[in-house]
């Protein structure tokens, strides 16, 4: 009977492709080869072939005598389990693994074959909903929140925010101090996302393939005029052929380690194509040496404030459940402490936080700023602005905690109860063990900011019930845990909250920019859980995703890594050394890893693949010489802009963005990197990332890319899994728990499903509020491991102690004698800042350069984008846009500059042509700007070497902050302005 | 009475993330919309934008932003000036006719509120159409309500009597009155961009010890009469907002447990940070 129905299903295939090649999409793939298929059991006991030929198909019982392609089966079982139509993954994978079905051929082919059977499938799906006016509407999702995408003839004509319909799930209400609220039915999307269609057909687009004019692959090279020559337009073939043949050159010339993959993050949306999946895959799959990221959101909160009360997993950073509930019911007071969620977004959320901020504000409870800029939440909401000098603010946390011991306003109780060291921290505070009290006057040189003020706030904080909200996640990401002190500020935080009872109601780390009572346990994949990856030890994969999307798993052979900030380095000088960005245990740290490893070779191909981050990088001029260092054989560059460094490139392949392919994505689900991140909206929101428009010019998608590649190292078939980009979306679809509420079909048109919110009696608990109150952890948070509970399974923190540490016993351990994180968490002036005096004389100025308002990482920035035209983000001079600095009236006035003139802000290590911003919402001795332009434009002017493109990082200092770490330090940096008389661009 | 569009902008809730600017540079630019708009030019006919007001020096400051944008006046100067090529629909929408306006720049310098742009490359005044394309194919409302985060910007369809109601609620203002061409868009909380505010710190010292002086009586007065009056707040700070440009001479006087205060403060060309105010 088997046997019978094996026959009929190869009998049907010839059918079943003449008829989906009526379709002129299917008849084109169908006729792009001529060719022969087999498929047979490895028996031969049942055997039929295929002979495409001109777009026709005819099959054939029995044997061919030259197949291109063979499919063979080990069994009749093992056939028709593959060859159902839905297959059961798990078995499909098994199968494929364990050699129970064997492809051979040229990949290529294989690829094609069995994407043209899956494409059959998808041409009867429709996608998307017409309109009235002729236009579909399609989704996406962004860095910053979903879309609609109105698109007619090929072309996007709008985008717009998702307004929910009433086939969407109600939202959630909270009721607090006798008012309801109930979050607007809509998706709220950043900036950056409103400007997305311009960047789509932005004029900076690579339309073809590229290679540098002097440099040829089997000749010259000329590594020393990378970002100097100019590129030709060369064939697709030319281009992969080169770059597959580099390759497997660097592998049998210098073995593996020589292909280096410095990736970037986020520079479009969704599982699918992300770099911790499909590159991640590709990248596997070849072998190449890692970049291992420092935690640049995070770093004083991973390198310092987990040492006292764990949560290594959030890199440091505290939970937040049902924190929002809790600050609407029971908060007097948020302080904002170098926190500006009305920029950030809490990263990705468009701006789901600034509603629930504005029912705080309707409530009445009053709103404290501590920032050296007068930032936009601090415009929003009013409030006491403590306009601080950049890092020092560990100075002031050390001044508010001297008057609460002072005037006996800590939480005694819980101070006796949930902490260790708190005496030798106290004598500390008061100077018995070094001289010198922290009193509100001592901080006064330090901050700038009045006693009076740090004491009315010190008395304001411990007599009201108070969220404290530092970065602007509300605890954690960005701000002053981004500059030399970034760890003394990011410890005393923790430390300020074991003073004032954290737990307990009403007091917590937030700003009600995450903590709804969305359904946390509902099944999505967030971008960090490995997408198709394959990949169990870089990414979230084995935590969910491998079980439930099944898929063959793929391993990266080489164990050399280059620590990203040293990423020049290690090309100049030969060697770096780091420590690990590791969120297990907080013991993962302290060991350092070193570049190049033993038994692999230095690197001397660079495969770039994302968004430019030159401008994130600190000290990025350091960038120029690497890329022009003779070791450095070949550069490929995968990017959808010519922008950046992609200028140094040897090979450019064209990517296209997400709305040119297909994808699929939550929005804000950060997956392993953000558990539960997606509690900062107060939707949860799952699309599907349609192919909005075909791929402009040549442009390819990054799976594309790395297919064609592959199959020229006969891994196609390996990378693809058979897959077209949207049969991985329906994998990912299926292994979700989307797929119990809707049919793939219905999801293919409506594009969209909101995630039904938690029912009220079913709200998770109050974030360490079982710890205020010594109780078993009863917040649904998988962290930390097992082994790292001090005692029992579920009680207490994973400090040693299993209690908030004042002088961490892990520092005293593995750390012990480091004077620049010293247990006690003392106050030690920032290396670059005002007390460092030589410097400060020369250049007076601190500039902080944060994550940008507008823009998301490099993405929307430059690149024509609509962005560009918005008043604060860029100013036109004489044509071109330049990116602003923002610096005080007085400052400005003893310069002679008024607003948007054009000015040199520089020190040693660069200058950068900005235009200027001059209100008195900058600190005096403040420049505020923002990092991460997209452009890197040198130019020499007048005999100097000066930044029109506004890549701020030219300016800062590559140290980490301090010994034994691997972190970046871009807000500890003196710079001097002037005005700029020279020509622009 | 016919219904008409009208827009009504809460100036405390812009928070300037430009999302109305971003919705129209992409409903327009490069779309065609026959009968309503030819396409906007990627940049350089800006027409909708936002502008910023800063009060206030050191730490006592605030800051507004508006969203400007063409008003659909009533009596459109714009009109006047072109009736044959510009046409105010019976819903009030006013839209420039993008054959009949070709050349005329003139039509730029028309509009008082400088919400025309100019599109150099078509040779076409340009302005804001209301999304009048969009809200005849059914929708609800213009695009930059939409996407505004905060609901800062609301729509509403009013014959006049019923904005004129509306206006006087909640005390919704003309963005520029003297004008007197009977605007469709219209402001709440517009002082915190046109008004003049007084800032100020009280402070208190005992023992050589300087303190924040909460709860101090703050009174503003002129020519000897008390106009308002203001209890300062933790941090001894208060807050005079919704003074007229030029307003004053005024005195303030300030009573504290701990002492007094007098202060002289002149015309108010701009607004005032007195910065701490010492009492004696």
């Amino acid at each position: 009977m088997k046997r019978l129905i094996l026959r009929t299903i190869l009998l049907a295939l010839t059918p079943m492709l003449r008829n989906a090649a009526k379709k002129p999409a299917l008849a084109r793939e169908m006729a792009r080869f001529n060719c022969v298929v087999q498929v047979k059991l490895m028996d031969q006991s049942i055997a039929r072939h295929y002979v495409f030929q001109g777009g026709r198909v005819s099959g054939r019982t029995g044997l061919h005598s030259a197949p291109d392609v063979v499919i063979a089966f080990k069994d009749i079982e093992t056939a028709l389990a593959l060859l159902n139509p839905d297959p059961d993954m798990a078995e499909v994978v098994h199968c494929a693994k364990n050699f129970k079905v064997v492809m051979t051929g040229r990949s290529e082919l294989q690829v094609w074959f069995s994407q043209l059977v899956n494409k059959i499938n998808n041409a009867r799906l429709q996608m998307g909903v017409p309109q009235p006016d002729g236009t579909v509407r399609l989704t996406t999702v962004t860095n910053g929140g979903p879309l609609f995408v109105y698109v007619r003839n090929g072309k996007i004509v709008r985008v717009t925010p998702i307004d929910f319909d009433k086939s969407d799930p109600p939202s959630w209400t909270i009721k607090a101090r006798g008012k309801s609220f109930t979050p607007l039915r809509r998706g709220t999307v950043a900036p950056h996302a409103m400007a997305i269609k311009s960047v789509v057909y932005s004029d900076k687009r690579i339309l073809h393939p590229m290679k540098r004019v002097d440099f040829d692959p089997d000749g010259a090279r000329n590594p020393q005029s990378r970002g100097i020559s100019g590129y030709e337009r060369i064939s697709w073939d030319e281009a992969l052929d080169i770059v597959a043949k580099e390759i497997v050159r660097q592998k049998r010339v210098h073995g593996p380690g020589s292909i280096f993959i410095p990736m970037s993050s986020h520079h479009q949306w969704g599982n699918v194509g992300y770099y911790l999946s499909a590159l991640m895959r590709f990248g596997n799959l070849i072998g190449f040496t890692r970049m291992a990221a420092n935690p640049d959101s995070w770093e004083g909160w991973y390198w310092g404030a987990q040492h006292h009360y764990g949560n290594s997993m959030r890199v440091g950073i505290s939970g937040n459940y049902g924190t929002v509930e809790d600050c609407l019911k029971e908060t007097d007071l948020i302080v904002f402490w170098s926190s500006d969620p009305e920029s950030t977004n809490g990263a990705y959320m468009g701006f789901e936080g600034t509603q629930r901020r504005l029912w705080a504000k309707q409530l009445g409870i009053e709103f404290v700023h501590i920032d050296p800029h007068f930032n936009a939440t601090a415009q929003l909401l009013g409030g006491k602005w403590f306009p601080i000098r950049p890092t020092t603010d560990p100075a002031l946390a050390l001044a508010i905690m001297y008057v609460w011991v002072m005037e006996g306003t800590y939480d005694k109780d819980y101070v006796a109860r949930n902490t260790t060291g708190f005496d030798e921290w106290r004598d500390y505070l008061l100077g018995t063990s070094d001289g010198a009290p922290k009193t509100p006057e001592w901080q006064e040189d330090e901050t700038g900011l009045p006693a009076k003020d740090v004491r009315a706030l010190a008395r304001k904080w411990a007599s009201r019930k108070t969220y404290l909200s530092p970065g602007t996640g509300g605890s954690g990401f960005g701000g002053a845990c981004r500059g030399a002190t970034g760890a003394q500020w990011a410890r005393s935080m923790i430390l300020m909250m074991a003073m004032q009872g954290w737990g307990k109601p009403g007091v917590n780390m937030g700003n009600l920019q995450a903590g709804t009572p969305v359904d946390l346990a509902f099944y999505f994949p967030g971008y960090a859980d490995g997408g198709i990856s394959g990949d169990l030890q870089w990414t979230a994969n084995a935590v969910n995703n491998y079980q439930r999307m099944p898929h063959v798993l793929t391993m990266n052979p080489v164990r050399q890594m280059i620590p990203r900030q040293q990423f020049p380095d290690a090309i100049l000088n030969g060697q770096a050394s780091g420590y690990l960005w590791d969120g297990s245990a907080s013991e993962v740290q302290f060991a350092p890893f070193t570049y190049p490893m033993p038994g692999y070779s230095p690197i001397h191909m660079i495969y770039r693949y994302g968004g430019s981050f030159f401008s994130t990088l600190t000290d990025s001029s350091r960038m120029i010489e690497a890329y022009r260092h003779e070791s450095i054989e070949f550069i490929v560059n995968q990017s959808i802009f010519l922008e950046g460094e992609v200028q140094f490139a040897d090979v450019i392949l064209p990517a296209c963005t997400s709305l040119e392919r297909y994808d699929i994505g939550e929005w804000g689900s950060g997956g392993g990197y953000l558990p539960h991140g997606f509690n900062a909206l107060n939707h949860r929101v799952i699309a599907l990332q349609h192919k909005c428009v075909e791929p402009l010019g040549e442009s390819k998608s990054d799976y594309q890319i790395f297919t064609e590649i592959l199959n020229r190292l006969g891994l196609g078939a390996m990378f693809t899994e058979g897959c077209t980009e949207l049969d991985w979306c329906k994998r990912v679809f299926k292994s979700s728990d989307v797929a119990k509420h809707i049919s793939w079909k219905q999801f293919c048109k409506k594009g969209y499903f909101v995630v039904p919110a938690e029912r009220d009696e079913m709200r998770e608990a109050v974030n360490m509020r079982w710890f205020a109150e010594g109780r078993p952890k009863d917040v649904p948070e998988a962290m930390p491991l097992p082994s790292q509970y001090a005692k029992e399974f579920g009680k207490g923190l994973s400090t040693p102690s299993g209690k908030i540490e004042f002088l961490p016993e892990i520092l005293k351990r593995a750390d012990p004698n480091n004077a620049e994180r010293p247990v006690l968490n003392k106050y030690i002036a920032a290396w670059e800042g005002p007390r460092n005096v030589e410097l400060a004389k020369k250049f007076p100025l601190q500039m902080i350069a944060t994550h940008s308002r507008y823009s998301f990482h490099t993405s929307a920035d430059g690149k024509n984008s609509f962005i560009n035209d918005l008043a604060e983000h860029r100013t036109m001079v004489d044509g071109h846009y330049y990116w602003i600095v923002r610096l005080s009236a007085e400052d400005a006035r003893s310069r002679g500059v008024d607003r948007g003139d054009l000015v040199k802000v520089f020190n040693e290590r660069g200058a950068v042509i900005c235009a200027a911003d001059v209100s008195p919402m900058v600190a005096r001795g403040v420049v505020k700007s923002y990092e991460s332009s997209a452009e890197y434009q040198p130019r020499v002017i007048d005999g100097e070497t000066v930044d029109i493109g506004g890549c701020m990082n030219l300016l800062t200092s590559s140290r980490s902050q301090m010994k034994g770490t691997s972190s970046m330090s871009p807000n500890s940096c003196l710079v001097e302005i002037k005005k700029w008389a020279g020509r622009a661009a | 009475m016919s219904e008409h569009w009208r827009l009504i902008i809460d100036v405390a809730l812009c928070e300037n993330c430009g999302n109305c600017q971003l919705a129209a540079k992409d409903e327009y630019v490069g779309n065609d919309f026959p009968g309503y708009s030819a396409p906007h030019p990627l940049r350089g006919a800006e027409t909708f934008r936002i502008e910023r007001f800063v009060r206030g020096e050191g730490s006592q400051i605030d800051v507004a932003y508006v969203p400007r944008m063409c008003n659909h006046c009533a009596d459109a100067p714009c009109i006047k000036a072109a009736p044959d090529v510009i046409r105010r629909r019976e819903d009030g929408i006013v839209l420039i006719d993008p054959k009949r306006a070709h050349g005329r720049s003139d039509l730029v310098a028309a509009c008082p509120y400088g919400a025309i742009g100019w599109n150099a490359e078509l040779q076409l005044p340009q302005n804001w159409i209301f999304d009048a394309h969009l809200i005849d194919l059914g929708w609800k409302q213009p695009r930059c309500e939409q996407v505004c985060p905060t609901g800062a910007i609301a729509s509403a369809k009013l014959d006049d009597e019923g904005f004129a109601r509306v206006k006087r609620e909640q005390g919704l203002e003309d963005w520029s009155p003297g004008l007197n061409t009977r605007p469709n868009v219209v402001y709440k909380n517009l002082h915190r961009a046109k008004s003049r505010a007084i800032f100020g710190s009280i402070v208190k010292e005992d023992q050589g010890v300087q303190d924040c002086a909460a709860g101090a009586r703050v009174r503003l007065l002129r020519d000897g009469a008390a106009l308002r009056e203001q209890v300062s707040d933790d941090f001894g700070d208060f807050k005079f907002d919704g003074l007229e440009p030029g307003g004053g001479p005024y005195q303030m006087t300030v009573e504290h447990e701990s002492g007094r205060a007098k202060v002289e403060i002149g015309e108010l060309a701009a607004s005032v940070a007195l910065g701490i105010i010492q009492l004696r």
